[in-house]
């Protein structure tokens, strides 16, 4: 029987909500072997894993590297830094270059929404979209889902706020997807100018005001603004922008006593959060961050597994 | 071409004179000498090429006014050559070549080449569109005189917006006085910087927008100045019921103006793009349904004067890419009509109205020698099979670039005969 009948994880669509409950609980368990003192396994030995990362980034690209190695599968990276896609070869020709090595899986990230869909026709082995452009973020959405299950028992019923950036957040979209599959309510904040056109189809309640859009809400998830955004073009400035829309302790007491605060990180500290609410005790990005490596080894072990159920199962 | 053809029992549809009977045309030294259901009642004469085409439709050359190829300087995605070719193919007997090429046509000399290449090279009537900016770099104003005289019929600026509105208004009344058409594609090139069509489809792709506003903004000051000068304006490509309306309400106020809608727009709506595919991120991009319907129906009306292929070759290197860095444009010459096909067979549109926009109205705004089956007319005939089916491979195409949104796609009506000034250039199987 295919526990996980999918040959990629290209996004959250497209996932039914067996799929993700199967997800989390793996994750689950995949917790539990981080916090072993011995913390390899040999689920995934002599498979190979390729990192290609055409955008930089720290924590995910660590995130996967570490997954993949507890899992014991080897795991070799490639930026785009020392590539030859700064020659000018297209996405595909590195793409193909790559799958002639054979590996089991690729993650791949890229500026481009759509990148990790195209991957997936060309090449023969699993794809992870590790975040394409403003599409998807999908292993995002899941080690969030983790993170308020076990904080909160579920997801269903309960009310996530998603605050700043919706309009360039591929994890928005991601979490939108995933809450709703979940039964979660979903409420989204933001200035007009970081929402997408058509929200209010997009199964959200949207608000303008923080304090309105953050009451009774059980998680507050919030976004990271790019630095680029920030000066005039999208919001006026640093400052109006965090008088509005940033996360200080003022805006927090509106939503459900002992919420969650979530960010998916980098953070900009005095930007969309306030240092002493990122640090503060209703903060679990640090748990989030811990989730992300569990998440990831559910999903090359749920991917890979079933890809190779017959001579591995 | 000396001697005499004759096609007898066709279908003949001629816009330019109302007509759509059975009948016969008569060619004579590649000239149209009779057609009608009252042509050669004395029987053919002695040595007569006669082609028999009961069933089929006879309608004069089909006229593509929007073609980009890649010659000069990209040859490798189209040449002169190959896209006269894709257009025998698709029943295209006359096409005007937009001018961002590599180097632009902007000066005589490039305008002689086309001509001269075409002249030696393709198969089909090949007319030069004129950059009507230097370098289409939007700033100076290019030799209209001279051009038009060197044989441009029109001035364009290609896939570039015109940003500056006092160029385009001393280039329109400039124009003016010689008569010549100004032609360009609205797209303003700040609210248009998208990926494609805005709304709720584009955002959970995660793709930025284009509105339609992006459209109706530059039309709309288009249309002002074409008012304000009495220049000849051509709306190349508009996408959305809006700017059908904008140019309908700038004609009643008394501008000359026209517009042309891409085939795309017509038969394909946005969700077409599904995943990602990059052969249908085109400019202006794909609407919606609805927008579609309502293009259609403007379309019907005679509102949108025209219908274009849009045919714009790219190669692999532009379009396998994620799709905001893909390319946009399609290939479109040998596929226009069958897609205009569809809306015959839906009910839609009149074959009398989709021949008139894809053949004797661009005719008559660019002045072309085209567009009809008068006595005494160029012999550029198209012979149509109405219903035959066939399926778009994309290796099978003639055209040197296969981005084709039609892929696969299923047709009933085709081309099966192309003549360029009497003589056989095309037929089908």
């Amino acid at each position: 029987m295919v526990l996980f009948p999918h040959r990629h994880l290209l996004g959250i669509k497209g996932l039914t909500q067996a799929d993700i409950t199967f997800l989390l609980d793996k994750a689950d368990e995949a917790v539990k072997i981080s916090r072993q003192r011995e913390k390899k396994t040999s689920t995934l030995r002599g498979l190979t894993q390729i990192n290609l990362f055409f955008e930089a980034s720290t924590r995910t690209q660590s995130s996967f590297e570490l997954a993949g190695k507890r899992l014991g599968a080897d795991v070799m990276n490639m930026s785009v830094g020392n590539s030859s896609v700064k020659k000018g070869e297209t996405l595909i020709d590195t793409a193909m270059t790559l799958n002639a090595m054979r590996p089991d899986v690729l993650v791949i990230r890229h500026s481009s929404g759509g990148a990790a869909a195209l991957l997936a026709q060309k090449v023969s082995c699993s794809v992870v979209n590790a975040g394409d452009g403003q599409h998807e973020h999908p292993t995002q959405a899941l080690l969030d889902a983790l993170t308020i299950r076990r904080a909160l028992g579920s997801l269903s019923g309960i009310t996530v706020a998603i605050c700043g950036d919706v309009l360039h957040s591929r994890v928005a979209r991601s979490n939108i997807i995933l809450l709703n599959a979940m039964g979660a309510r979903v409420r989204v904040v933001a200035p007009p100018t970081l929402l997408p056109s058509g929200i209010r189809d997009m199964s959200v309640e949207v608000y303008h005001d923080m304090k309105e859009g953050l009451k009774n809400a059980d998680v507050v998830m919030m976004l990271r603004l790019q630095r680029e955004r920030m000066s005039g073009s999208f919001v006026p400035s640093v400052r109006e922008y965090f008088h509005y829309y940033g996360l200080d302790a003022e805006k927090l007491k509106a939503a459900k006593e002992g919420a969650l605060v979530m960010h998916p990180g980098p953070m900009n500290r005095g930007v969309e959060i306030a240092s002493e609410i990122a640090d503060g005790p209703q903060s679990v990005i640090e748990r989030q961050v811990e989730m992300g490596v569990a998440v990831r080894m559910a999903v090359m072990e749920a991917l890979l597994l079933s890809n190779n159920n017959g001579e591995r199962a | 071409m000396s001697g005499i053809t004759i096609l007898k029992n066709a279908r003949i549809i001629d816009p330019s004179r109302h007509v759509d009977e059975i009948g016969t045309i008569v060619i004579k030294d590649g000239v149209i000498a009779e057609a009608g259901a009252s042509a050669l009642n004395q029987g053919a004469p002695e040595g007569a090429t006669v082609k028999d085409c009961t069933g089929l439709i006879a309608t004069p050359g089909l006229v593509d006014a929007r073609v980009h190829v890649g010659e000069p300087g990209a040859e490798h995605r189209e040449t002169i050559a190959s896209a006269a070719r894709a257009a025998a193919a698709g029943g295209v007997t006359s096409f005007i070549m937009m001018p961002d090429t590599d180097p632009v046509i902007d000066d005589i000399a490039l305008v002689e080449f086309v001509r001269k290449t075409a002249r030696d090279t393709a198969i089909v009537n090949v007319y030069p569109a004129a950059a009507m900016t230097k370098g289409l770099g939007g700033v100076e104003m290019t030799e209209f005189g001279l051009l038009s005289e060197a044989g441009a019929v029109a001035f364009d600026n290609g896939r570039k917006a015109l940003s500056d509105s006092l160029v385009l208004r001393r280039a329109m009344s400039y124009a003016r006085e010689l008569g010549v058409v100004i032609s360009l594609s609205p797209r303003d090139k700040y609210l248009g910087n998208g990926a494609m069509n805005e709304g709720l489809l584009a955002s959970w792709l995660g793709l930025s927008g284009i509105p339609k506003e992006a459209e109706i903004i530059p039309l709309e000051r288009d249309l002002r100045i074409a008012g304000l000068t009495g220049g000849k304006y051509h709306a190349a490509l508009i996408s959305v019921p809006e700017s059908a309306e904008a140019v309908q309400v700038a004609r009643k106020r008394g501008a000359k103006v026209t517009c042309g809608v891409s085939i795309n727009n017509l038969t394909l709506n946005e969700n077409d793009i599904g995943e990602y595919r990059t052969f249908f991120k085109l400019s202006p991009p794909l609407r919606t349904e609805d927008d579609r319907m309502a293009m259609v129906d403007a379309l019907n009306r005679g509102e949108i004067d025209i219908i274009v292929s849009a045919h714009d070759p790219q190669d692999v290197d532009t379009k396998r890419l994620p799709f905001p860095e893909a390319e946009e444009g399609a290939v479109g010459l040998e596929t226009m009509l069958s897609a205009a096909l569809r809306l015959h067979h839906a009910g839609h549109v009149s074959l009398m109205r989709l021949i008139d926009a894809m053949s004797t109205r661009p005719a008559q705004i660019f002045g072309l020698d085209a567009g009809t089956l008068k006595a005494g007319a160029k012999a550029d005939v198209t012979l149509i099979d109405l219903d035959q089916p066939w399926t778009v491979a994309r290796d099978a195409l003639t055209s040197r670039s296969k981005n084709t949104p039609f892929e696969d796609a299923l047709f009933s009506g085709r081309a099966v005969a192309t003549y360029v000034a009497g003589v056989c250039v095309y037929t089908a199987g």
